[in-house]
């Protein structure tokens, strides 16, 4: 039994309006009628939380009703849980979020959706810190651990977590957008295997195609100029430069308050993050699509999207001795010329 | 002159052919035989000729045994119409290739085991990673006995071309197998021993494994706790142990069991501490009919996520008594006094209800405590879930915020002294009393959310300001989703810097 596209309308009407009784109502409505439990996790409840994000990143909900949507959402995902319980038939998997991850449902889903194909899981939640996963993995000795990492910002913990996971012993399925669209930076950080879906994610676990031992990862050989841990360290510096600066650049910036203040060092925060990423994982693309983004964000939100390509120049000023981070900054000014 | 441009004499090829090293067998265009040297008749003192390979194209090697002697025999054009066959006895020098290669291979085999039994401190994982390791080149099935943990059943793991195993047998099944109960009981130590391919039990080997050639059970050598053992097995038909193998088999057999019994001990450890650990941890909370409670605690102490701050949600026939507070010190000496005040307080529960006069009481508790610096610093909210009204004290903590359903913040006007330091027992408090509107929110915290260093330049204190805008952006959430959102923000200023214990527990009047 297939789910009509008009249920997704449903749901995203009720999580957007608060209505908790009515969209576990909807879901364990469909349950009872025979919709399989994972088609209501993947092709409900999935891709009306995409829809949620999409809404707040066009900027028509707020952060309060996007917050509230997803707690919703997890309810909906743990009624579903205690309404069908089969019992684990095969062996154990342990399902974490990356240490600083917060978007804990997409992880979530996949717990639920291998618990439901008959695994043994343990869900960590959101934000595990690597020692506590690690001292998890000691204690139950799972076959594999699944790590969620939806923003690429969190990849260099994602990339300290997998590579802690590997040396006791356990091989690494990688999943989440912030492991790139196509799982590129599952590879390059070398993670034992990556899916796009959580679907994906049980069928190549059912099919056994992750090794019983990890292999030993891929080395990051960029990291040798140092430049992610130069700018890592000075961070703080640069960012003061560049927040000096600002006003004397961007002459609006002259009457902020307190709070717009906050808010653009929060953006430029922001930038930092992914510039940090990028030079991490060493990809020109993950700095100018987060650009594009950024930029599409503040145009949705009717914000004029200037500043951005000013900070990029003002950081690119400010990074005399960094020439990968300078180059990753060009070609985010290019982008929010464009955007 | 002329004679030089014809082929040379049988004299001079026959001195030649007999100067040479090698065995030379030489035979006309015909591939008559037409001579024969010295070392190839000291090499093959029968009949050469069965040999000699006439499939082979001149310049081809091929290697043909002989006896126990391997020859290595080359095929070349000899002058104008002569034919060669060039022998040599490479018996030893293969001997000795095939020895540095087995070597090769055991050094190879034994790095990889290190490498692999090294990494984990998990029983389980060790035994399997000992099944799967030994699998190949040392047997065609490897199976791992764990030692006894209980209940009268011991864990078994296998591993074979049939892929992964595992199970469990009643110990008293050991005894089917000689040496395996005694391996498994780590005493008397027993050597490794070979066993009759017949005696092997139904659940030694995987189904459909076929005749069994070779069986081997090694005790796996503990640290003072057992260890289990090994079984091997091979097909019939295929070779079996020499003695480099079973050395190998031996040193193997001692990694693993040091791997093995290390696991043994940490998982014990580990489970009791993580009993002990358990009552240190926040509790569920409990649900309550009008209200949405949520809490989060996040512990600078990673491992197993204890420390001195704590939340709790005690239920009285009144409605529920919310605490939340923050021990000085940090780890797991501070979740022990954390522990104790908690328990304090559910002991008290059952005498005193109002919060200004537990506070009094703890304050006391505290000040007779046998641990040093036994401070304390705690919210106590005693919840009427009916009207919404909660009576609030507040000892050397924050201030909790409330947040009304329209997104306006207020600081609740409590205030008072911290517990268990002053000698004199005397605390002074300024206690409230708070109503809730449906959709209205209270939000109590510790001092670690606060005092967060971080932010964009990596020094600023996160403080009560941002706390509280950040509070006036969750209007309308679920509490939940208001601890989250709080967590999260509080989280990302911190940047994976170096933080104290964090706690945040939210009452909402649900609409």
């Amino acid at each position: 039994m297939s789910v009509a596209v008009d249920v997704v309308d449903d749901y995203l009407e009720k999580v957007g309006t608060a209505d908790e009784f009515g969209a576990i109502d909807l879901v364990l409505g469909l349950l009872g009628e025979g919709v399989p439990a994972e088609s209501l996790l993947l092709d409900v409840i999935a891709p009306a939380q995409r829809r949620v994000g999409e809404l707040w990143a066009a900027g028509t909900w707020s952060v309060a009703r996007e917050h509230g949507a997803t707690a919703i959402s997890e309810r909906a995902v743990a009624a579903i849980a205690t309404a069908v319980r089969p019992r684990p038939t095969r062996s154990r998997i342990t399902v974490a979020c990356t240490d600083g991850e917060y978007h804990a449902l997409p992880t979530r889903l996949l717990a639920e959706v291998l618990r439901l194909r008959g695994w043994h899981v343990d869900f960590l939640g959101a934000n595990v810190p690597g020692p506590h996963l690690i001292t998890h993995l000691h204690q139950t000795g799972p076959d594999a651990v699944a790590i969620g990492c939806a923003l690429p910002t969190r990849l260099p913990r994602a990339h300290a977590t997998l590579t802690a996971c590997q040396a006791v012993g356990i091989p690494v399925l990688a999943g989440g957008s912030g492991f790139g669209f196509d799982g590129r930076f599952a590879a390059k950080l070398g993670a034992d295997g990556w899916a796009p879906t959580a679907d994906a994610a049980a069928d190549l676990l059912e099919q056994g195609r992750l090794p019983s031992f990890p292999t030993p990862g891929a080395t990051l050989a960029h990291l040798a100029d140092e430049e992610y841990t130069l700018f890592t360290k000075r961070r703080g510096e640069i960012l003061a430069g560049v927040m000096a600066e600002l006003p004397r650049r961007f002459p609006p910036m002259r009457d902020y308050t307190q709070a717009q203040f906050d808010h653009t060092a929060d953006d430029l925060a922001h930038i930092a993050d992914f510039l940090s990423a990028a030079l991490y994982i060493d990809d020109t693309r993950l700095f100018t699509d987060f650009v594009t983004w950024t930029c599409d964000l503040l145009h949705a939100r009717g914000v004029p999207s200037r500043s951005v390509a000013l900070a990029l120049r003002l950081l690119h000023d400010e990074l005399h001795d960094f020439p990968r981070a300078r180059h990753l900054l060009a070609e985010g000014t290019l982008a929010a010329d464009g955007a | 002159m002329d004679s030089v441009t014809h082929a040379p004499s049988t004299e001079v090829l026959r001195a030649i052919v007999e100067a040479a090293a090698d065995g030379v067998v030489l035979c006309d265009a015909d591939g008559a035989v037409v001579l024969v040297n010295a070392a190839a008749r000291e090499m093959v003192p029968g009949d050469v000729i069965s040999l000699l390979d006439r499939a082979r194209e001149p310049g081809e090697t091929y290697e043909t045994a002989l006896g126990d002697r391997l020859l290595r025999v080359r095929r070349e054009i000899f002058g104008i119409v002569h034919q060669a066959w060039y022998l040599r006895d490479v018996t030893n020098e293969t001997a000795r290739a095939d020895a540095l290669r087995a070597e090769r291979e055991r050094t190879q085999f034994l790095v990889e085991a290190g490498r692999r039994l090294s990494a984990s401190l998990n029983t389980r994982r060790c035994a399997r990673a000992t099944a799967e390791l030994a699998t190949g080149l040392l047997a065609d099935a490897a199976m791992v006995v764990l030692p006894p943990g209980g209940l009268r059943r011991t864990a078994w793991l296998r591993s074979s071309d049939a892929g992964l195993e595992e199970g469990d047998i009643p110990v008293a099944h050991a005894d089917q197998v000689p040496g395996l109960a005694e391996a498994l009981a780590g005493f008397p130590p027993v050597p490794s021993r070979w066993l009759d391919p017949h005696q092997a039990p139904e659940w030694l080997l995987p189904a459909g494994f076929g005749p069994v050639g070779h069986l081997l059970v090694t005790p796996l050598p503990g640290n003072g706790v057992p260890a289990g053992a090994l079984v091997l097995a091979r097909r019939e038909g295929g070779a079996g142990f020499d003695d480099e193998t079973e050395t190998l088999v031996r040193v193997f057999a001692a990694r693993a069991g040091a791997a093995i019994s290390a696991a043994v001990l940490y998982q014990e450890q580990s489970a009791t501490n993580a009993i002990l650990a358990g009552d240190l941890r926040p509790p569920p909370l409990p649900v309550v009919e009008g209200l949405e409670l949520a809490g989060s605690l996040r512990s600078a102490q990673q491992t197993a996520l204890i420390g001195g701050d704590f939340y709790d949600a005690l239920p009285t026939p009144d409605g529920p008594l919310v605490t939340l507070g923050d021990v000085c010190g940090k780890g797991p000496r501070a979740a022990v006094l954390a522990g104790q005040v908690r328990h304090s307080l559910r002991a008290l529960l059952l005498l005193e209800r109002d919060p200004e006069q537990l506070m009094h009481l703890i304050n006391k508790a505290l000040l007779s405590s046998y641990t040093p610096r036994s401070h304390v610093t705690l919210v106590l909210a005693a919840i009427h879930p009916g009207e919404g009204v909660i009576d609030l004290a507040v000892a050397g903590h924050p201030a909790p915020l409330l947040l009304r359903a329209d997104g306006a913040v207020e600081e609740v006007d409590a205030r008072g002294t911290l517990l268990g330091a002053i000698k004199s027992g005397a605390i002074s408090l300024r206690t409230a009393s708070i109503e809730l509107a449906p959709g209205d929110l209270l939000l109590l915290y510790s001092d670690g959310i606060t005092e967060a260093f971080g932010g964009p330049t990596g020094r600023e204190m996160y403080g009560s300001d941002r706390l509280k805008t950040a509070l006036a952006t969750c209007a309308g959430m679920p509490a939940t989703a208001v601890v989250e959102r709080l967590e999260q923000l509080n989280s990302d200023w911190l940047a994976g810097g170096v933080f104290d214990d964090r706690a945040l527990l939210a009452i909402r009047r649900s609409r």
